[in-house]
């Protein structure tokens, strides 16, 4: 049954490999944050170099991770580094890549704009979205229950998130997860006792975002990309492009591309962290 | 000549029809088996992810964990081994993400060469120590002991409270609240959808003129065409601070959100299936019933509705099929909590909307992916026997006539 399974796989996906193969050479596959300036950099570049074509494709960064396994992509865009049974998978695979970090980003905790609280720490963000604290009169706001949206599982962010401010901890199951972060901004505009988190580049007039510390209250930051780029913001993540060693020839001129002056230009239009 | 040639045409044509019906018909099976071989297989495998191995210390008395007890001790709710059976000792974890807080690199080697001894002694010389790491950095004469954790098994899949597939390092998968809500969800949809379909299809079929019917038919057909990733946005901007306004909720997004918005999206099935169980009721019968006295609402509630019953009823039970397979508008109004519901205004998570919105992170042929296969094969057994139901109702009015 098994058998049958993969050769239906197999004949599927040679029909479609054999119709595309003629166009493109470059496919780049993974997080949905990474997406939008993966585009960008293809089309200048493609722009500059014609003849060659590069294929993005979102759907999250473990799908790109899992796409890099089966060799169906050339690179694995993703927002989060290699969780350790991933790398292990690769190593066992036996194949040996390279990651590149391409830029950065910082993610931002918001609240609705009528929100007295304007700091937090990261003990208390870890408590909100652990759901150990459950009302903004415990971080010194008002007597309001907190509504805490977060992004869906299939998001590098989430796993960030999880990692990086909560330690590692579960999130609470009355924590709502939205598609996308446009959504989540739309909740938070609407919701008084609201708060989320969003790429730096998302943050609108209609949310507040908040300076987070992470000394235990001795100082705060808030989310820009000038204390990003300084190191003083604490939440911000690199993006990275992994892609098999055996494929560098075909991936490199690109990837040169995106770390030249010119791609790191479209970095900050984009609205990410340039990487110096 | 030419006879031989339409005839070879005619075989030809009916041979293409044959063959396009029995590779739909394949398709169709293929598909299914395909979705219950992937989401059987998450039974009796370990809620442990990726092969891992859950190792103690060898003076430790506990021999076997639960899942729910695992996350609470790496949530650092349990951090004393008396409260799962053990010993008065604190635990300490160690995971193969934290690893490099108990080893250097050179400790573990370039390529984890020495990685298996030193875990094994790390584990034997800590009393409190709880590891979870692959099964193949497990050393051959180990000194440590090895806990076992109760493998997934259905009875816990369908009545588990607590939905975590992506925690560490044991996942938790109770659907209760995922099948709960799609239920609520739906459910509720329906009682929203079929009274106000049932009033706009009778008037249709038997009291608008012509020239209205023209009109509004096109109108609700419309409806079914509009994409419901629209719906869903429509419902985040407008129904849910509507909601949120209205009950003075903490928060918009809930089940009833969910429930007016697939109301919306069900009412053309509802009302073009019942509208045509409608006008099918003989003309002999309605002119009959005319002829005897009775006025036009009578002939509508005696006569029409108890004749075309059968077809409204499947209009309902399609329109149920249809809101509990909807994905994307859910997705977007109801907040996708996996709390189990306790009432309409409160956030509610709904199978289809956990499977679009977590498969695309899960690992392939992980835990988590053959899981919400398994889901699948849930959703597929309910809406399979919606459409058992449906037709058992449209062959009884075969019957009844």
């Amino acid at each position: 049954m098994n058998k049958m399974k993969k050769n239906l796989m197999t004949i599927a996906m040679s029909a479609l490999i054999s119709v595309s193969a003629i166009a493109q050479k470059v496919v780049i596959k993974g997080s949905d944050t990474v997406l939008p300036l993966s585009q960008k950099e293809a089309e200048s570049y493609m722009k500059k170099n014609s003849g060659t074509s590069i294929t993005v494709v979102g759907g999250g960064s473990g799908v790109g991770i899992a796409a890099l396994l089966d060799g169906t992509t050339d690179i694995a865009m993703s927002s989060r580094s290699l969780k350790m049974d991933e790398r292990m998978k690769l190593q066992d695979a036996g194949k040996a890549f390279k990651e590149v970090t391409i830029a950065r980003d910082a993610l931002a905790a918001i609240v609705h704009p009528s929100n007295k609280v304007s700091k937090l720490t990261r003990e208390q963000l870890e408590g909100i979205y652990t759901g150990k604290i459950k009302n903004w009169k415990e971080v010194g706001g008002d007597d309001l229950q907190i509504v805490v949206y977060a992004r869906e599982t299939s998001s590098g962010t989430y796993e960030f998130f999880k990692e990086h401010v909560m330690n590692r901890k579960n999130y609470a199951s009355s924590v709502l997860n939205m598609p996308a972060t446009g959504a989540i901004i739309q909740s938070v505009s609407q919701t008084k006792g609201a708060i989320g988190y969003v790429g730096l580049a998302y943050v609108t007039k209609d949310v507040k975002d908040l300076a987070v510390s992470y000394d235990k209250g001795k100082t705060y930051a808030t989310a820009s990309v000038e204390n990003a780029k300084n190191k003083t913001y604490p939440i911000v993540r690199p993006l990275f492009y992994f892609y098999p060693t055996a494929k560098e020839k075909a991936v490199k001129s690109f990837v040169d591309f995106i770390l030249s002056a010119e791609g790191q230009k479209i970095v900050s239009e984009v609205g990410y962290i340039t990487l110096n | 000549m030419k006879p031989v040639l339409k005839r070879f045409i005619e075989r030809f044509v009916e041979g293409l029809l044959a063959l396009s019906g029995t590779v739909t018909t394949l398709t169709v099976l293929l598909i299914i088996v395909f979705l219950f071989g992937e989401g059987l297989s998450v039974f009796n495998t370990s809620p442990l992810e990726s092969h891992n191995t859950l190792v103690i210390n060898s003076t430790n008395p506990v021999a076997q964990l639960k899942p729910g007890q695992l996350k609470e001790v790496f949530d650092g709710n349990i951090t004393n081994w008396q409260t799962i059976g053990g010993k008065n000792d604190s635990i300490i974890l160690l995971t193969i993400n934290s690893v490099s807080d108990f080893l250097s690199e050179e400790e573990i080697g370039m390529n984890f060469e020495f990685l298996p001894g030193k875990l094994d002694s790390l584990v034997s010389s800590n009393s409190g120590m709880l590891a979870v790491f692959p099964e193949k950095y497990l050393v051959a004469n180990h000194q440590s002991k090895i806990v076992r954790v109760d493998k997934n098994n259905l009875p816990d899949f369908l009545s588990g409270k607590e939905w975590f597939p992506t925690a560490e390092p044991a996942v938790q998968l109770g659907t209760l609240p995922l099948i709960m809500g799609t239920l609520l969800v739906s459910i509720f949809a329906i009682l929203f959808a079929l009274p106000i379909g049932l009033a706009t299809a009778i008037y249709m079929a038997e009291v608008a003129n012509p020239k209205v019917r023209n009109v509004m038919k096109p109108v609700i057909e419309l409806l079914s065409g509009i994409p419901s990733v629209v719906y869903g946005f429509f419902g985040l901007i407008t129904i849910v601070p509507l909601i949120h306004d209205v009950f003075n909720l903490p928060v918009g997004e809930t089940a009833l959100a969910g429930s007016i918005v697939l109301g919306i999206m069900a009412l053309p099935t509802i009302i073009t299936v019942s509208e045509d169980a409608i006008r099918n009721t003989p003309r002999a019968m309605k002119e009959a019933s005319l002829a005897l006295g009775a006025t036009k609402w009578q002939t509508i509630s005696r006569v029409v509705l108890p004749y075309s019953m059968s077809g409204i009823t499947a209009a309902a039970i399609l329109g149920i099929g249809r809101a509990i397979g909807e994905t994307m508008a859910v997705l977007m109004v109801t907040g996708n909590a996996a709390v189990m519901p306790h009432s309409l205004l409160q956030p509610v998570r709904t199978i289809p909307a956990t499977i679009a919105a977590e498969l695309g992170e899960a690992p392939q042929g992980g835990v988590h992916y053959k899981a919400l296969f398994a889901l699948g094969c849930i959703l597929f057994i309910m809406t399979m026997a919606i459409n058992i139901w449906v037709q058992y109702i449209s062959n009884r009015r075969k019957f009844s006539k």
